[in-house]
This record gives C-alpha cells, sequence and structure tokens, in this order.
C-alpha cells in the first residue's frame, strides 16, 4: 500500500503562502492513499495555470497539457490504459473558458475520469484577469470598472449536461475535499469536484473567511436529496452555487465499458496482432 | 485502356454505377482508377464518375473519354467535348441531342422505359451498367456475380432483379451493336489478385495492421472516411473510435494516448489541421508519438472542401509556435499509403514525435487497383525505446529526457513502477522537471530537433523512377506524383529521356538524396498543387534550386493531368533549346 510520502515528489511547491492550492494538493494525495492508488498506476493530466502545477508536486505518471485541454488527454489515457487510475486537474479558466467545450462533452460522454477544477474566480498565473466564474462587478486587470458578465455555473451546468457524479470542496475543509475526491474516484464515469480554492493574490473578494461564511455543507443536511437532477438543479440555484458536499450522483455505465468490441486489456499492450482470418474478412469488401 | 463516364443528377445513382464498373473490371484482371466530381451539395446538381481500365497500373486521371453514358441531355452539354470519336450512351427518356460539332456517336437506349417494365425506375442504372459491360466487350456474366455478391445480404430477389436490368441493358446494347461506328477490344487481362479502394482505405488498412487501436477524429471531408472505415473495422480487433468535440480534442486525445502506450492516430483536413497547430507542439515538447493524417484540400479557410490541392505542406512542416520537430511522409500511391499507414506508428513511437502522414484530396477519395499481396498483415512494428521494468532500487527519478548518443530517450509507459515522470510542454531537464536554465534550454532544442534526422537511413525520402541522366525530372508528391508517373511515360514516347521524382520524406528533408538523385538531370520541373510553389521553397531553403528548376503550379481546385503535365514539360525543353542555341 502506498504511504502519502509514495506520492509526494522532491519539489518546492511554487504557490504564493496561502494559495487555496496547496489544500487541494494535500487533500488529493490523502485521496489517492485512501482509495489504495499506487504512483505507477495513477496519471494526472494538469492544465496550465498555477493550479496546473499540481502535477510536479505529486509522484505519479503526469501530463501538463495545453491551456484548456486536460480533458480530451484524460480521455486519450483511459482509452489508452483502462486499467489506470486517472484524474484530470486545471483552473477555472483552464475548465469553464477555453476548455469549456471539452467540459461539456466530458460530462457527456461519461468516460471514468475523476476532474478537479481549482476554482479560485481568478486568472492567478497570468497575473489577475476575470475568469469565467468570476462574479459580476468584480474588478481586475482586464474589467477594471467591474465585470459585466454573468457568471458561469458549472456545477448547475454540469448537472443539466448530464453529468452522474457533480461535487463541490472547499481546499480549507480538508477531511470533506479528500472524501468527495474519494468518492468521485470510487464513482464508475466522469466525476467533478469543482474546488473552491482562494487566490489569496488577485481575488480578495472571494477569500477564506468570505467563504466559511456563505458556504453550506450539503452533506450535513439529511433531507437532501442527491439522486435528483431536479432538486439538485433547484438547491444550486438557490444557492447560488454556495454550497460544499456532494451536489448529484447516479449509477452509470462508464463509456469506454460501451463501445462495440473495446479491449478490456490496455491497449498500451496489445502487440497489434490480428489474425488472419479477420484480415481477409476484411479485405472482401475491396474485391 | 478505355475511359468510361456516367453522367447525371446528383442522387441518381451515378455512384453506384461506377462502383460496379470499376469493380468488375478490377475483378477481372484490369488494372482501374476511378474519380467523382464532386461537391459539398448533397443532393441535386450534375455529377459524374469515370472509370479507366486497361492492362497497365493506371494512378491518374485523363481528359479524353471513349464512352459516355449520359442520364440527361446536360452530361452531353457538359461532357461530351471529352470524346472525340467516342460513343454517347444515352438514355431516351430524355429525348437526347447529339450538339453540333461534337464528335461522337449518340446511341440512345429506352433505359427508363426498360426500367419501368422491370417494375423500378431505380434499374436505369443497372441497365446502363449492362449496356456499358457489351459495348466494352467485358461480357455480363462477371456483373452477374458481382451483383449476388454485393446484394447477397438483401436476398436472392434483389439480386434477381437486379442481374435481370443487367441482362436487359446488355441485350439492348447488343442488339443495336452493328450500328456502332467505333468497338473496343481491350487486350484481355492476365488474371491477377487485386482490391479496389482509395488512398483513405489504404492509411486506414494501414494503421489498422501496424497497431492502431484509438482514432480520435472530428467528421471533415476528405478525411473522413478514415474514421468510417475505422469505426466499422475496430470492433472486430478490440480498437475504439471517438468522435470528439473538436480537433483540439482529437489530437489531444490521440496524445494522450500516445503518452499512456496506445498507438493512436487522428486524420483530418486544412481546418483541422489548422486547430491542431498547439497541441502539435505539445506533442513534440514532451516527445509524444502521434500519427495525424493530412488529406489535403482547397485553402485557407473553408476554402474548397472537396477540391484538390496540396497547400498545406508548409503548415505540417512549420506549422504552429515556436519550433516543434515533426515528421512528415508523402505517400503517392495506394501501396505507399498502406505503407506509411503502419510505418507512421513505427516512425512516431521510435522518435517520441509526431508524424505526419501527408495525402490529398485525389490520392485519398479515389479508387485504384491494388495487389492483395501489398495490403499484407502483420506488418512490422517497432515500438522504440521502452523501459518495462527496473531493478529493486527504484529509489533514484527516472529520466524521462536523459541526453543520449541518438538523442532518443528511453520512455516508460503508465503503470511501470518506479517510471512516474512529469510529460510537460513547459521546457524541462532530463528529470521532466521544469526548467529554464539556458544550457539545459539549448540542449533539449538540439536533442529535440536532431534526434529526427536519422530517419533517412531508415527509410528513403526521396525515389526516383527512370533514366539517371534524364532531359527532365518531373517532381512532385502524393496524386501529383502519380501524375507525373504517367507524364513521363507520354514524354518518354515522345523521345525525351523522362524520369520522375518524388518524396517519401519531405521533413525532415532528404537533402543528400535529393542532392544526389537529380544531380544527373538536365530539367527539373516541380510539379505542384499550389498557389505558391510549396514543395520548391523547401528546395530553396536546402540552397538545391538552381537554374535546371522550373515549377508548374495549379491551384484551380482540378487535378493535373498527365497530358497537361507532359506538354508543358516539352515546351519547357523546346523553350531552353531555343536559348541555347
Ligand atoms: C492558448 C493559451 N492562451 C493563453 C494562455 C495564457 N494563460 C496561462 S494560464 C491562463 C489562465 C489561468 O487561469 P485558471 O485556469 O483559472 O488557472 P489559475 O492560474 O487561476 O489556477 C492563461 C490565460 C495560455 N497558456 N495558452
Ligand atoms: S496567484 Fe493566486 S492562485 Fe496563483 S499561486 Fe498565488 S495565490 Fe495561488
Ligand atoms: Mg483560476
Amino acid at each position: 500500500m502506498a504511504t502519502l510520502q509514495d506520492f509526494k515528489t522532491e519539489e518546492k511547491s511554487w504557490w504564493c503562502p496561502g494559495c487555496g492550492d496547496f489544500g487541494v494538493l494535500a487533500a488529493l494525495q490523502k485521496a489517492l492513499v485512501k482509495v489504495g492508488a499506487e504512483p505507477a498506476t495513477t496519471a494526472i493530466i494538469a492544465g496550465i495555470g498555477c493550479s496546473g502545477k499540481i502535477g510536479n508536486y505529486i509522484n505519479s505518471y503526469n501530463i501538463h497539457v495545453t491551456h484548456g485541454r486536460t480533458l480530451p488527454a484524460a480521455l486519450g489515457v483511459k482509452l489508452a490504459n483502462r486499467t489506470l487510475r486517472v484524474l484530470a486537474v486545471g483552473g477555472d479558466g483552464d475548465a469553464y473558458a477555453i476548455g469549456m467545450g471539452h467540459f461539456m462533452h466530458s460530462l457527456r460522454r461519461n468516460a471514468d475520469i475523476t476532474y478537479i477544477v481549482m476554482d479560485n474566480h481568478v486568472y492567478g498565473l497570468t497575473k489577475g484577469q476575470t475568469s469565467p466564474t468570476s462574479e459580476t462587478g468584480f474588478h481586475t486587470k482586464t474589467s477594471p470598472q467591474g465585470s459585466i458578465e454573468a457568471p458561469v455555473h458549472p456545477l448547475m451546468l454540469a448537472v443539466a449536461g448530464g453529468a452522474t457524479f457533480v461535487a463541490q470542496g472547499f481546499s480549507s475543509w480538508q477531511p470533506q475535499l479528500a472524501d468527495l475526491i474519494v468518492r468521485g474516484m470510487e464513482h464508475h464515469g466522469f466525476s467533478l469536484i469543482n474546488v473552491i480554492s482562494p487566490c489569496v493574490t488577485y481575488n480578495r473578494v472571494n477569500s477564506y473567511d468570505w467563504y466559511k461564511k456563505t458556504l453550506v455543507n450539503l452533506d450535513e443536511d439529511p433531507t437532501y436529496d442527491r439522486s435528483s437532477r431536479a432538486r439538485a438543479l433547484t438547491r444550486l440555484e438557490e444557492t447560488d452555487e454556495l454550497v460544499t458536499g456532494l451536489i448529484y450522483q447516479e449509477a452509470s455505465t462508464p463509456y469506454e465499458e460501451k463501445i462495440p468490441g473495446f479491449l478490456k486489456t490496455p491497449l498500451a499492450h496489445h502487440d497489434g496482432h490480428i489474425a488472419q482470418e479477420a484480415w481477409d474478412a476484411l479485405l472482401e469488401q475491396f474485391e | 485502356m478505355i475511359a468510361w463516364k456516367i453522367g447525371g443528377d446528383q442522387g441518381e445513382g451515378i455512384d453506384s454505377t461506377g462502383d460496379i464498373v470499376i469493380h468488375v473490371a478490377n475483378r477481372l484482371g484490369y488494372y482501374v482508377y476511378g474519380y467523382k466530381s464532386f461537391s459539398s451539395r448533397i443532393k441535386g446538381g450534375h455529377t459524374h464518375y469515370k472509370v479507366r481500365l486497361g492492362t497497365h497500373p493506371i494512378q491518374a486521371a485523363t481528359r479524353h473519354t471513349d464512352i459516355l453514358v449520359a442520364l440527361n441531355q446536360e452530361t452531353i452539354e457538359l461532357e461530351g467535348s471529352e470524346l472525340q470519336g467516342g460513343v454517347i450512351l444515352a438514355d431516351s427518356a430524355f429525348s437526347p441531342v447529339l450538339p453540333p460539332g461534337l464528335d461522337a456517336q449518340l446511341l440512345a437506349l429506352p433505359m427508363t422505359q426498360m426500367a419501368k417494365e422491370l417494375g423500378s425506375g431505380l434499374m436505369r442504372n443497372m441497365i446502363a451498367a449492362g449496356a456499358s459491360a457489351a459495348l466494352m466487350g467485358l461480357g455480363i456474366q462477371p456483373f452477374y456475380d458481382y451483383v449476388a455478391k454485393r446484394f447477397g445480404t438483401k436476398g436472392a430477389e434483389v439480386v434477381k432483379a437486379n442481374q435481370m436490368a443487367l441482362q436487359r441493358g446488355y441485350q439492348a446494347l447488343s442488339e443495336s451493336a452493328h450500328t456502332l461506328k467505333t468497338t473496343w477490344t481491350l487486350t484481355p487481362p492476365i488474371p491477377a489478385d487485386r482490391l479496389v479502394m482509395t488512398g483513405n482505405d489504404a492509411v486506414a488498412l494501414g494503421a489498422l495492421a501496424g497497431g492502431c487501436r484509438l482514432m480520435c477524429g472530428y467528421p471533415i471531408t476528405p478525411a473522413t472516411d478514415i474514421m468510417e472505415s475505422l469505426v466499422k473495422w475496430f470492433p472486430s480487433v478490440g480498437g475504439a473510435v471517438v468522435q470528439m468535440e473538436d480537433e483540439l480534442g482529437s489530437i489531444t486525445a490521440a496524445i494522450g494516448a500516445g503518452f499512456a502506450g496506445a498507438r493512436a492516430m487522428t486524420a483530418t483536413s486544412g481546418p483541422g489541421l489548422s486547430l491542431m497547430q498547439e497541441a502539435i507542439g505539445l506533442a513534440a515538447m514532451t516527445e509524444t508519438p502521434v500519427v495525424i493524417v493530412d488529406t489535403q484540400r482547397g485553402g485557407p479557410s473553408t476554402g474548397m472542401p472537396t477540391k484538390q490541392e496540396q497547400s498545406d505542406l508548409l503548415a505540417m512542416i512549420y506549422g504552429g509556435h515556436g519550433e516543434a520537430p515533426r515528421i512528415v511522409i508523402t505517400p503517392s500511391s495506394l501501396e505507399e499509403s498502406f505503407e506509411d499507414g503502419y510505418e507512421a506508428f513505427n516512425l512516431a513511437e521510435i522518435y517520441q514525435t509526431p508524424v505526419f502522414i501527408a495525402t490529398d484530396l485525389s490520392l485519398a477519395l479515389w479508387q485504384q487497383s491494388i495487389e492483395r499481396s501489398y495490403v499484407q498483415n502483420p506488418v512490422p512494428i517497432e515500438r522504440g525505446k521502452i523501459v518495462k521494468t527496473f531493478g529493486s532500487n527504484t529509489s533514484e527519478p527516472f529520466q524521462r529526457y536523459a541526453f543520449t548518443a541518438d538523442n532518443i530517450s528511453p520512455r516508460t509507459l503508465p503503470g511501470t513502477p518506479g517510471g512516474q515522470y512529469l510529460a510537460t510542454g513547459v521546457e524541462h531537464a532530463p528529470s521532466g522537471k521544469v526548467s529554464e536554465a539556458p544550457e539545459n534550454r539549448a540542449r533539449m532544442m538540439d536533442k529535440r530537433l536532431h534526434k529526427i534526422q536519422s530517419i533517412h537511413s531508415r527509410r528513403q525520402g526521396f525515389l526516383v523512377q527512370g533514366p539517371a541522366n534524364a532531359d527532365l525530372m518531373l517532381i512532385g508528391i502524393g496524386s501529383t506524383a502519380a501524375v507525373n508517373r504517367e507524364a513521363a511515360q507520354l514524354l518518354q514516347q515522345s523521345g525525351i529521356a523522362a524520369a520522375v521524382g518524388w518524396f517519401r520524406t519531405i521533413a525532415p528533408f532528404p537533402h543528400e538524396l535529393f542532392a544526389s538523385a537529380t544531380q544527373g538531370s538536365l530539367h527539373i520541373l516541380v510539379v505542384e498543387q499550389n498557389a505558391t510553389g510549396q514543395i520548391a521553397q523547401l528546395i530553396q531553403m536546402q540552397g538545391l534550386y538552381d537554374q535546371r528548376f522550373a515549377t508548374l503550379l495549379k491551384y484551380d481546385g482540378v487535378p493535373f493531368l498527365p497530358e497537361d503535365v507532359a506538354q508543358y514539360a516539352q515546351q519547357l525543353i523546346a523553350s531552353s533549346m531555343e536559348v541555347t542555341h
């Protein structure tokens, strides 16, 4: 069994002191240990942003892709080797701006991938511009008068978009976050865990204190029914998505299990051999 | 050799009639080449399908037509001029008229009426095919056999109905054969075991044989067939096709799969290639194998989606930001398409870099004969440097990007204990860790750019056919190389010692081979389907474009014809003689 130490690298974290991303990293490493993951069979696909640096600090097979493209890369990894535990990790810009197309289609495709979005409502790496989750009126370098656009609501989008697992965590609430990531990894199919991960440098509005005051923990609400899309949407609408916990889950068959005739063993180890009869049968259409 | 053509409105079964003629002729042992005019319209509008058949390999179109099957008057008006002494076989239902001055014999058969008598107007095409069989002296039995095979699954009645229609057409023509001024007697073919397929088919079969088991794509003409073929074939061999949301996703998914050790590909055309550029840099930077087929079409932007062009070469070689090494291979025949279809995966894994298979619309879509023995399985599969296990002492982090003598670093596939590493598009040290140290940066750039150079000892990047000391060498890639081969034959017939040269690898450029192979030629004509002479530019960049070189460019969407290339070459030689005298 791998330990927490096994999932660490020697590299020093590059994030600003106090950045929410530290908490996401810690919870992810704890969750990996808890589900019994092994570094060699874990693949982490990270995006571009402060958040995307996370792969540098986890000992596993990591690919750090272009901005916004973690999900297609994760799909490729998963299809190449179904025995791997595949996680995609990136920021809110990566997920809901440049990567929005892949996000929506990954929801309905439902491959067995765990997607952790480190949502700080701002572009951190490029030093503080408006993000798709920034609130209207949010002041940044690209919205000096305050953002005039409505924010994206990723959780409602996910529920409406056909997601089979939708959760939200908060980087300060470690046990719950680690638990949500565990449940996401254990879910058969695509799981979205949007994580509130405050940027202490470029977002003074959505601060730790602000979240601690406003976030409601759904996991502590015994009346909440997480099996209904309609009720999930209603609750998210009522709370303006300021909730944590498992929001929606439904049993599902992952994409890769539905592909006709698709190999269960890793394609990566396939020798490419085709039986002669199969080849001859194939050529018949050209006769 | 006979050139047979059928024309009519799109949606009238022109394609299926052409398919029957081409397949039957091929089964008889003739070499065939079949091409269509087609447009982005789905239904309606004039369309035609032309089949050349003969006893020698045919790889290109031609202007001349011997037999024109006309299903409407428009076909006679638009295509009649190709005839020069041939026969127009027309449906009397539209009261065909031979326009004045047209050098052809018009033979009207009541095709629609015969079809109606058989109970279905749809049978008109079969009647046309039967009549064509009689006209070309092909015999009707092979057509019966083919129809039995093709429609066998639809039941005996369907087969019977089609055979009856074939028979009616055959008989009707035979009865009026005595009125024909021209008849054709093809040299009997030497029986052979050949298949009919397109370049897209050949690439897809090559990929399949080469162990590709994942195709991530987004539909685009003229590449879509590759996806559609693989989606049909993969279930029997355990592979998967994913129709992605766009080409950004397609290429990135293929790269993810390559990172994880699968042989994965995508196939696209111009607009998709543009969207893939950033990811190609990622694959080059992370040294991840990936195969991209670009079936070139008319660009830029949406350009001419259903028209022939070869204008993506520089985009494939240099596209995207920064300086990212990639291999670009260029098949020019079905045989080479199949070979490159699997070899691309070997190259991608050996060199750990993106590999393009650069084809073009004409090569991708038009059907030709190919010896079955060329399309063999199994094919050589080489996976390059992969570390499968580590000793018990795995405490040292794996150096994924270690500097080596051949600049290729051993890689590990996810799942291998002790081989974990970070693959990042950010500049990195041998360990994979991010590094912007100047010395490391320069070494890493050199490593990536140099590692692909040894490809030239693995495959011949430039091939030549014909005399070493040629009066003229025609140079091209893709379908244009095939046009050049026929043009060279025409030139040889008029006493010019013509050779053809074609690229098999255009990036990295096969400098030495190209220099030596072109050395003995007096004149060199680079024939390309683009407006800016992209191959010529590449030759210039190598410092090899001297006064012997000239270019022949075409960018109107219409493929080159061998006779036009030959004529231009003849003029070129003649005019240069005037200068020297
Ligand atoms: C194609 C492309 N466009 C722009 C950039 C510049 N860029 C890097 S990170 C980033 C935004 C990051 O924001 P987010 O995804 O929220 O991550 P964070 O830094 O906040 O964690 C941008 C625009 C890029 N790397 N690639
Ligand atoms: S800029 Fe913000 S998101 Fe980036 S490391 Fe600093 S605190 Fe974290
Ligand atoms: Mg952000």
